[in-house]
């Protein structure tokens, strides 16, 4: 299967990118899963958690406020004003 | 010592110490290029997910929205002027604002009311000193642009923007800064932000037919949240490469004024060698004629 190519981007700086098997995100109506192969989707994030799974089942976990997300081919960006790693 | 060489030996003396601040100053200024180079590179992965997102609504989906439509009559446009707040930097703020100005003319040439948005404090001064009225201003943090303050002048032109023209709002917004475009050169840079135009650096869209995006909760209001944010990426996008292209611009300024200073000191202490010279000369002519005088009177 493939993977997903992620990157998480605050205004200043690139915060987090790589590959990961699944996003977890909550958008402005309600949590969504995204796993490769997701249509092409532009969301609203709600403010909270976004949780990337790697494939190696590791978990980064980033806090993101006011910002969007983006899937395009596989391609996964969480852009928001501001976000930080937890 | 003759007074003409003490006077030269001071002129030296005054351009050396000259010389040593202008110097700090360029390494100073060469420091924080880096820096703000930096923070315009890393700031890149923001505006261009932004612009891809706003390219991607724009090409999908043909949603009308006020920010994106072109009002039928301007009345009123804003222009946004960023400046430094410090001086010694050539060029710089002269530039952008002889650019503001000429906008200004063109705007009132056809027939549009101009106000203006100040950032930094060469540009208020600029403006204080010819007494003329702006709208709002902000100082003190155009070394170090935060995005707070990118976030604060877009709430304030986007609301300008929103208000009706009869009520004092804007139809059209312009913002004036210099762009980094190398060491060597910045040159000033007039974008429209609204109404939307087609920017520079908008992804040309894949080869392959894209299936239609889907948008959550929906377009309009995804449009709703995304325009303004990528108002507030180009500022801020804007803020920090005006003060890259500050800091470039007070290191050149700075090199050319320690320049100038060594070719003071060499111009001067050829001066002094040669007033040195003459007085030594003369001493000795003098030493000679009146040797010459008493061997005369014998």
């Amino acid at each position: 299967m493939a993977a997903l190519n992620v990157s998480v981007v605050s205004a200043d700086r690139e915060v987090w990118s790589g590959e990961a098997d699944m996003v977890v995100a909550r958008t402005v109506e309600g949590e969504i899963g995204i796993l490769p192969g997701h249509e092409p989707m532009l969301a609203i994030l709600a403010g909270g958690e976004v949780r990337v799974t790697l494939p190696g089942g590791e978990k980064v976990t980033a806090n993101a406020e006011d910002g969007f997300l983006s899937v395009q081919s596989d391609v996964v960006q969480l852009v928001a004003s501001r976000a930080v790693l937890t | 010592m003759g007074a003409q060489l003490r006077v030269y030996r001071q002129k030296i003396k005054s351009a050396q110490t000259t010389k040593k601040i202008t110097k700090a100053m360029e390494l100073i200024a060469a420091s924080r290029i880096q820096k703000a180079q930096a923070r315009v590179t890393a700031s890149t992965p923001y505006s261009r997910a932004i612009t891809r997102a706003v390219s991607a609504v724009a090409t999908y989906s043909n949603v009308e929205h006020v920010l994106t439509t072109e009002p039928e009559k301007i009345e009123r446009a804003a222009v946004v002027i960023l400046t430094s707040d410090r001086g010694l930097a050539g060029a710089f703020n002269s530039q952008v604002l002889r650019e503001a100005e000429e906008l200004s003319e063109l705007l009132r040439s056809q027939g549009k009311e101009v106000v203006y948005f100040l950032v930094g404090r060469k540009a208020v001064g600029y403006f204080a000193f010819r007494r003329r009225a702006s709208e709002q201003q902000w100082t003190g943090s155009s070394e170090n642009p935060e995005f707070e303050l990118a976030k604060d002048i877009a709430e304030a032109v986007l609301e300008a923007f929103l208000r009706d023209a009869s009520d004092g709002g804007v139809d059209e917004i312009h913002i004036v800064y210099n762009k980094f475009v190398s060491m060597m050169t910045q040159s000033p840079e007039v974008v429209r932000l609204l109404p939307l135009e087609i920017v520079e650096g908008v992804e040309e869209p894949d080869a392959t037919v894209q299936p239609l995006y889907e948008f959550e909760p929906d377009v309009g209001t995804v449009l709703d949240a995304l325009l303004p944010v990528y108002i507030e990426s180009r500022i801020f996008n804007a803020l920090l490469q005006s003060s890259a292209a500050k800091h470039a611009a007070t290191q050149k300024a700075m090199k050319s004024a320690s320049d100038n200073a060594d070719n003071l000191i060499t111009d001067y202490t050829r001066l002094a060698n040669n007033a040195r010279q003459a007085e030594i000369t003369q001493q000795i002519s003098e030493i000679v004629g009146g040797a010459d005088a008493l061997v005369a009177a014998k």
